[in-house]
């Protein structure tokens, strides 16, 4: 007993060492559910709160931009009034039937913390569960997709961005239809990979890539930004098309959070479906 | 011992404002992210003893961590850094050893021993982060160029850090 004591006095440096580095290395092994726990991730109201008032100095010397975008958008949005369209007698009218649901509600929130020079960005967003987000709500902004929600505290939210190489998202090329799963490569913080598209697709450079819509995070047709590169190895039955995203990363202030009203009942009847 | 105190105090909560707050936010061409941080662990009194020595190695990383979303990655790679230091100061110790009361910074043994010492610090530091980050070998040399780029902006941070420093000593 004397001896073993006398061994743990003499290497208890190399032994804590042993300790500390197995718990660090640990949590990084666990990441994902010490994420979810939500303590140890920037939505905790300290690290939040500090970032807040970052943002809030930061955003001051982006307003002019801000505003422009703003505008740009209001005026978008006034533009779909009903006011803006001419009446006309030959066509049907919309029945508004108060059976049907409003199917995805937008709500706005701000920006207060964002990475892009890692291979796992987060965004981190001053709205939480108080406000009605969700976990798995997309991220939208007025250039297009931006993420989903991982994380909710009760204030604020955390987002894994599409340039997070732990993302995949559901899109397709406009035009054609053809869909495959949009991912991030670490590199450009401007560029990613649409895969999946098969060879007998017509590509071209410049075609638009929108959302899917089929895993009900994003509605249909959401943009994500234009082809820039098409590749085709000999032998290849995919192509390797490289995307130039229409949001920029380094620019993102205000996004829109998407809640889809009735996702759960058609993930019921996925799941149904499935386990027949 | 306890002297050091306040000033170290105020190292550990000024260093990880700047690098939470403005070094996290600077990227150049994707390869570097400077790790001004470390210059706590770097810059302790000789006579630290060795578990509080991985215990603040442990706590400055975690508190990088809690601020980018990455738990356990900083702490990984400093408290391994804090394991390296003794043996790192056994090699480089001069030949009448370390003067009692000095601290390992330029303003005390020279630009010279500095750059040697910290330079092998900074690089297992960032050896060690890139690889936890990627967690693969599969992108060694792409990783190892950023470990390369990334140690020679801390070094030259930490270095411009120390400037400051021994400027105030002096005046004193």
């Amino acid at each position: 007993m004397r001896n073993f004591i006398r061994f743990i006095i003499k290497y208890h440096f190399a032994i804590l060492f042993f300790i500390i580095e197995v718990v660090a290395l640990l949590l990084v092994i666990n990441y994902n559910a010490y994420q979810r726990s939500s303590f140890l991730s920037s939505s905790n109201s300290m690290s939040g709160g500090l970032f807040k008032r970052y943002s809030a100095g930061a955003e001051y010397l982006m307003l002019r931009e801000i505003n422009d975008d703003l505008a740009r958008e209001n005026a978008y949005l006034r533009s779909r009034l009903p006011e803006s369209f001419r009446a006309s007698r030959d066509y049907f009218n919309l029945v508004y039937d108060s059976l049907s649901q409003q199917e995805y509600l937008y709500r706005t929130a701000r920006v207060i913390n964002n990475s892009t020079d890692r291979r796992f960005n987060y965004i981190t967003l001053n709205k939480g569960r108080a406000h009605g987000i969700e976990p798995e709500m997309g991220v939208i902004s007025d250039k297009g997709a931006v993420g989903i929600v991982k994380n909710v505290s009760e204030n604020y939210s955390t987002v894994i961005s599409i340039i997070n190489t732990r993302l995949k998202i559901s899109a397709k090329l406009k035009d054609s239809g053809f869909f495959g799963s949009l991912e991030w490569a670490g590199d450009s913080y401007q560029h990613v990979y649409l895969h999946d598209i098969p060879r007998h697709a017509n590509v071209s450079v410049g075609d638009l890539v929108v959302t899917s819509g089929y895993s009900s995070i994003f509605p249909d047709g959401i943009y994500l930004g234009y082809v820039e590169n098409v590749d085709l190895e000999k032998g290849a039955s995919f192509y390797s098309i490289k995307v130039k995203l229409s949001v920029d990363f380094k620019k993102l202030a205000f996004v829109e959070v998407i809640g889809h009203s009735i996702r759960n009942e058609q993930l019921t009847l996925e799941k149904e479906t499935e386990d027949d | 011992m306890i002297s050091h105190l306040p000033r170290y105090l105020f190292n550990f909560i000024f260093f990880t404002l700047i690098q939470v707050l403005v070094l996290n936010n600077i990227q150049l061409s994707g390869y570097v992210n400077p790790y001004l941080y470390i210059i706590f662990i770097i810059t302790l009194p000789f006579e630290t003893p060795g578990w509080l020595l991985l215990l603040l190695g442990f706590s400055s990383g975690m508190v990088i961590d809690i601020f980018s979303n990455t738990p356990g990655m900083h702490a990984s790679a400093t408290v391994f850094m804090s394991f390296l230091r003794p043996y790192v100061l056994r090699i480089f110790a001069p030949r009448d050893d370390y003067q009692p009361g000095t601290i390992p910074t330029m303003g005390y043994y020279g630009a010279a021993w500095f750059l040697r010492y910290a330079i092998l610090l900074i690089f297992a530091h960032h050896l060690f982060l890139f690889f936890v980050e990627v967690f693969s070998i599969t992108h060694f040399f792409s990783t190892f160029l950023r470990i390369i780029t990334s140690t020679f902006f801390t070094l030259v941070l930490i270095l411009i850090a120390q400037l400051f420093s021994k400027g105030k000593k002096q005046g004193r």
